[in-house]
């Protein structure tokens, strides 16, 4: 094949097989332990949500379900975008790829920014955790620790995006520079799982913390 | 690798001389060499550690805090406590002996992914430049357990910097596992099938599976309360309803299987020291390598005996009891199928064998003292006491660090290509045996009579006691330095190592000493299972 | 290599069931529902996620000890949950109103 430039496998591996599958392999037990990160995360929330349930959904309404929900759609799109990029990188197109990684970067980012403008909303209606925090309520106290977890798991998710749209970049630079085939698109593959596991985490955020209680 | 200058006629290259300076060494992926950088980093982070045990052991020699203040105190236990978990005890086996055997035991080139390998080294240095800077820049005194709400909120110490530090060695601590449960499932040579792995391998498998599903869980415990203290991000703040019994439950979580990342490859060095020296196969391998995953899994459903008296509910408490008991049936199992092993084996006194019997001791009188822990009103009673400390010092130095230093001593011909002088080793591991069991047993009988831990001052009725401890710590260190010495004075003066000094039937034995970088000069192919030593076969040196 | 690639009608026809699944969680939420506003919040999270994992990031075609990992992972999730909220179940059974 004259497009793609032969690739040998890494000095430890016998072929390029066996370097797919360990690549793989050690993607997934990555996301393992990013299950337990964040499960340590859930089960806290889990055991002051049942706690506080009222405090907890005085709190939520007070998130905007509108850029949630928007936020929601943008996320599961790139996560498509991400999964076509795979899919191009299977089949030899190293220009498919590239630009379906940038279509997910630029959905990446949209979630970000919207991410922006909702924290900076929550700045400004005093809703930041802390001494200046501001909630008429008899459960005040109780909303600030629902606050505190909306902090502490949103930004979590969104560092592992920021870390995700960098080696996005990486990728696309690699595609662009024709180096995956349908022998070696295992970057591509390890990246989707990574891009996607994020996505999974924000499937659960936003109905933990958008949609509690009636609305 | 561009600058590969030829070695001299005559020598044969191996992995110390196929490359030279500085940055060969830094930059390195090969797993071998990696191994050393860790030995290098985690020998510099004992140290640090053990000085802090010597002040704590001199402060305690007269009953008077005289020496230093309440306060001091409080640093010295904690930061000898984070130093020597997470900096030393936690990477010591596999990140040293682990990385550098793990892939010639399966008859691999390299571990699956070398550039993380070399990557997890510098996590784990960086942590311990966090932590480091914590301890200069005035220490930090919440103890190495980290409990909220002193640790997020009255302690005005340096949390952060230990927090951050502690962090981020977990990292290294996950990518190594990680890296070790692809390379043994994706990396054995040809004929290498799970039950003709060594038991070495076995244990560290189990222990990587501990690595990655546990130390997620301390990572993101340490870093909410971090986040507490530097954003009020307050999730374990009474003042906001939160709970910080539910800090302990997420911290124990990791921080009790992470007793069994010290322990687990202990014991799968201790199966190939005594198969080795009592020349015989290891009596029911199956069971030996099942034990591990069982005391992998096993570990992870105990966590809760260290809050029996911390306001955890009483049937949780009931549980978690019962579940702790469990533990003891795999290790049993090890310790029984040991001393099977040794029945009518022609055993070679060797000083690995020798640090192989201080760690069946050891770990038994460590083991057995852990299950009155874990019965809820014994523990009522020596909860927090010194009780508890010598119980785990028994598990962690006693087992721990005896296992390392006899792995060390084992395949030290291997890692360095010479041979230590076996009298001064024999005689370092008699003194460190005698040394530590004169500092620890004497404190499972002050814990017994009351005297809590963490105090810089006790009644005078308990001096005898702490003196005979501070006595035997000081002969401890000694047991410690001479190695240290003798096993750096070899690289350059000892004797040259054959390929298999030790009459040893391990692959890791069937390349040359030290190896060559891709371990194997062709791929072996493996046939037959492992131990198998006939009595009549000599060992080598002696 | 034979590996298996996904008509890509299949990654549109799982987009538009997230999305589907989505709205639903969305609507559902406008009800009052009790106690099992959760439980039907966290259903649809767990359908899509499924369907993620599955489609998205092939662990329908992987190999099974990746399937045993991710089973594991979610096991030891499990554990790390019950551990802890079982004893916030139980704290009140000796009638002791938890101070915390």
């Amino acid at each position: 094949m004259a497009e793609h430039p032969a690739v040998a496998a890494h000095h430890q591996f016998d072929d390029l097989e066996q370097q797919l599958d360990a690549s793989t392999l050690g993607m997934w037990v990555f996301l393992v332990t990013e299950i337990m990160f964040f499960g340590g995360l859930f089960t806290a929330y889990a055991v002051y949500r049942s706690a506080y349930p009222e405090a907890f959904a005085e709190g939520s309404h007070h998130l905007d379900l509108t850029l949630g929900g928007l936020n929601t759609v943008v996320l599961i799109g790139s996560s498509l975008t991400m999964a076509l990029a795979v899919r191009c990188a299977q089949l030899g197109s190293n220009r498919g790829a590239a630009n379906y990684m940038i279509a997910t970067l630029i959905l990446g980012l949209v979630f970000l920014v919207v991410k922006a403008f909702e924290y900076h909303h929550k700045y400004v209606e005093g809703l930041i955790p802390g001494p200046n925090f501001v909630f008429d309520s008899p459960h005040a106290r109780h909303i600030e620790l629902m606050f505190c977890f909306y902090f502490a798991m949103t930004g979590m998710h969104a560092l592992h995006m920021v870390v995700g749209a960098g080696l996005l970049i990486y990728f696309i630079l690699q595609a662009r520079a024709n180096r995956y085939s349908p022998e070696y698109y295992g970057p591509v593959e390890v990246m989707g799982l990574y891009w996607h596991f994020v996505d999974i985490v924000w499937i659960f955020l936003f109905p933990l913390l958008y949609l509690i209680g009636h609305r | 690798m561009s600058t590969v200058s030829e070695p001299i006629a005559g020598t044969k290259v191996h992995y110390l001389n196929a490359d030279y300076g500085i940055k060969s060494w830094l930059l390195t992926t090969d797993h071998k060499r990696i191994a050393l950088l860790y030995l290098a980093g985690i020998t510099f982070f004992f140290f640090i550690g053990g000085a802090f045990a010597v002040l704590m052991r001199l402060e305690l020699v007269t009953p008077q805090g005289d020496m230093m203040q309440p306060e001091t105190y409080n640093k010295m236990f904690t930061m000898h406590g984070v130093m020597m978990i997470f900096f030393f005890l936690i990477p010591s086996i596999p990140a040293v002996l682990g990385n550098f055997l793990v892939p010639m035991m399966i008859g691999a080139r390299d571990l699956a992914f070398p550039k993380i390998n070399l990557l997890s080294w510098y996590i784990a240095m960086i942590g311990g430049a966090f932590t480091l800077y914590a301890v200069v820049a005035g220490g930090v005194d919440t103890g190495w357990t980290f409990y909220t709400p002193y640790s997020s909120t009255y302690s005005n110490t340096h949390v952060i910097a230990t927090a951050v530090g502690v962090f981020i060695s977990g990292f290294s601590s996950i990518l190594t596992g990680l890296n070790f449960i692809v390379t043994i499932h994706k990396m054995r040579a040809p004929g290498m099938t799970w039950f003709r792995l060594p038991l070495f391998i076995w244990a560290h498998y189990a222990t990587s599976i501990i690595q990655v599903l546990g130390t997620p869980v301390v990572a993101i415990t340490i870093l909410l309360v971090g986040l507490e203290r530097g954003f009020n991000i307050g999730i374990f703040d009474p003042e906001l309803g939160g709970d910080p019994i539910l800090f302990q439950h997420l911290f124990w979580f990791y921080s009790h299987p992470a007793v069994y990342i010290m322990i687990l490859p202990g014991m799968g060095v201790i199966s190939e020291l005594v198969t080795c020296f009592a020349r015989k196969k290891i009596f029911g391998y199956a069971f030996v390598a099942g034990s591990s995953v069982a005391i992998a899994v096993l570990g992870f459903l105990v966590w809760g005996h260290h809050m029996f008296v911390s306001g955890q509910s009483v049937y949780s408490g009931m549980v978690f009891s019962v579940l702790s008991f469990l533990v003891a049936i795999p290790s049993a199992i090890k310790v029984f199928n040991w001393t099977a092993t040794l029945y009518k084996g022609s055993i070679v006194y060797m000083t690995p064998m020798l640090y192989a019997f201080g760690f069946i001791g050891l770990f038994t009188i460590g083991g057995l003292t852990g299950l009155f822990l874990a019965t809820l009103a014994v523990d009522v009673h020596v909860h927090d006491t010194y009780f508890v400390v010598a119980h785990f010092h028994y598990i962690m130095v006693g087992g721990a660090i005896m296992a390392y230093l006899g792995g060390i001593h084992y395949w030290w011909p291997k890692i360095s290509g010479k041979l230590y002088p076996e009298g001064w080793a024999r005689l370092s591991a008699g003194i460190l045996f005698i040394g530590f069991n004169l500092t620890f047993f004497p404190q499972f009988i002050l814990g017994y009579l009351g005297m809590p831990r963490r105090y810089h001052a006790y009644p005078e009725e308990f001096q005898v006691l702490n003196v005979m401890s501070s006595a035997g710590a000081s002969i401890l260190g000694v047991g410690y330095l001479i190695p240290m010495i003798y096993l750096v004075w070899s690289m350059r003066y000892g004797r040259p190592s054959p390929p298999n000094p030790w009459g040893s039937a391990g692959l890791e034995w069937k390349t040359p000493s030290p190896p060559p970088t891709f371990n194997f000069d062709k791929t072996p192919v493996i046939t037959e299972d492992p131990y198998i030593y006939s009595h009549d076969e000599e060992v080598e040196v002696g | 290599m034979t590996h298996h690639v996904e008509p890509r009608k299949v990654y549109f026809g799982i987009f538009a069931a997230l999305m589907v699944l989505t709205a639903l969680t969305v609507l559902v939420a406008m009800f009052d529902l009790g106690r099992f506003n959760i439980v039907v919040a966290l259903s649809i999270a767990c359908a899509k996620a499924f369907l993620v994992v599955m489609f998205f990031m092939h662990l329908r075609f992987a190999k099974p000890l990746t399937q045993v990992m991710v089973a594991g992972g979610l096991l030891w999730l499990v554990i790390l949950l019950s551990g802890t909220i079982t004893d916030y179940i139980s704290r009140g059974w000796l009638g002791i109103v938890p101070g915390w």
